[in-house]
């Protein structure tokens, strides 16, 4: 059992920031950020909540699908920036669009849309869910230090989301990895206000080192894709397009040639939106779907890494 | 050794003549930022067969090439 992308949507606030903008709050410029990691702007939100977004990139997504609410099994949501611990993002995505059914939320970070399509596989392949809706929101912007240069020039807010459903052709497979590593990306959260705690709080922003998460984000890509050939029996020119994480166009470019998979088969548009964590491929997915660049039959590999620390590698035939 | 080779990689990295890079060059003269070397970092384990961190405090091509010399032995 597969499933086959018959739906994609995505949303991101009008409000754009471009390096310019950025160079007004902190020690930076266009120049800079540009040459350091490829985004010339990003959206950022205003008045859209995380759920705001997820809820109005699952309407596109479904419209796209040509599927009713009703038809919809299971709600896989990616997010680490939910608006509440509780409910869940895909509950109250499921309580927006009127659907009636099992929805849970994956955090992965900026590799989550893989996260949720492997948690949707299984809930597929065991036949309790014919029509899945994943979608990846986040509003990285309440994640982060915005007097921090190295980090907040890199970021994004967005949502994107896809409906499977499932089918006896079409193929999907996958490589999925974690081990932890604070170290490298953390985003500790509030402590709250027990009289009782004693531990000292950490600023509840993104913290990264640039350069170990350049060397994870590349070895992750080169020795994924590898992985997942060496799993599959398939080789670089069975595929039709790539969708890498959009995290830095350097961590694109540098890995790239390692792969082994022709430069023009990878799309980017880090340009446009920046690094928007889980919401970033489904985006571009969504972006080469409506600008009618994808055929039906072909197939994708997607390619994510980031917190957790997670990565994984996806091929799918679109 | 490990100079010739570190040399050329660098060349190669910033697309320049070989024979610019001298020991004492630093990298903000080539302006290679701290992504380049962390770059230049992974093809010296490529090349040398090395687990190899970049440390931020290296200014020159000489301070690289004596880290990546200790790590060879």
């Amino acid at each position: 059992m597969n499933f086959r992308i018959i739906g994609t949507g995505s949303y991101v606030p009008d409000n754009i920031v471009t390096n310019d903008d950025l160079a007004k709050i902190v020690e930076t410029s266009d120049e800079w950020i540009s040459k350091r990691v490829g985004i010339k702007q990003r959206h950022i939100s205003v008045n859209d909540t995380t759920l705001d977004m997820g809820h109005k990139a699952a309407v596109k997504a479904m419209e796209d699908a040509g599927v009713t609410a009703d038809e919809i099994d299971l709600i896989v949501a990616a997010t680490i920036s939910a608006d509440a611990a509780s409910p869940s993002l895909a509950c109250m995505i499921e309580n927006r669009i009127g659907a009636d059914c099992m929805s849970f939320d994956v955090s992965a970070a900026c590799a989550g849309f893989l996260f949720a399509l492997e948690t949707a596989i299984g809930y597929i392949e065991r036949k309790r869910a014919k029509k899945v809706l994943v979608v990846c929101s986040d509003r990285m912007s309440k994640l982060l230090d915005w007097t921090d240069r190295s980090t907040c020039v890199i970021f994004g807010d967005g949502a994107a989301g896809v409906v499977l459903e499932a089918c006896e052709d079409g193929f999907y497979d996958s490589v999925i990895h974690t081990k932890g590593g604070d170290d490298v990306i953390n985003i500790p959260m509030h402590d709250g206000i027990s009289p009782f705690y004693k531990v000292e709080e950490k600023k509840p922003f993104l913290f990264m080192n640039g350069q170990a998460t350049f060397k994870f984000a590349v070895n992750s890509i080169t020795h994924d894709v590898k992985e997942l050939f060496d799993k599959t029996g398939l080789a670089a020119e069975d595929i039709a397009v790539v969708i890498p994480h959009q995290a830095n166009k350097r961590i694109i470019d540098f890995a790239q040639p390692k792969t082994g998979i022709d430069r023009e088969k990878w799309y980017i548009n880090i340009e446009e939106f920046g690094n928007v964590s889980g919401a970033s491929i489904p985006i571009a997915l969504d972006e080469m779907n409506k600008k009618g660049l994808l055929t039906r039959g072909q197939k994708i590999l997607f390619t994510a890494f980031g917190g957790g620390l997670s990565s994984g590698a996806v091929i799918v035939e679109w | 050794m490990a100079f010739e080779k570190i040399a050329q990689m660098i060349a190669d990295k910033i697309d320049c003549d070989v024979t610019e890079i001298k020991p004492d060059t630093q990298f903000e003269d080539l302006s290679i930022d701290s992504l380049d070397i962390t770059e230049i970092a992974m093809d010296i384990e490529d090349e040398f067969g090395i687990e190899f961190e970049a440390d931020p405090s290296m200014k020159t091509v000489a301070d690289l090439v004596a880290a990546v010399e200790k790590k060879v032995g």
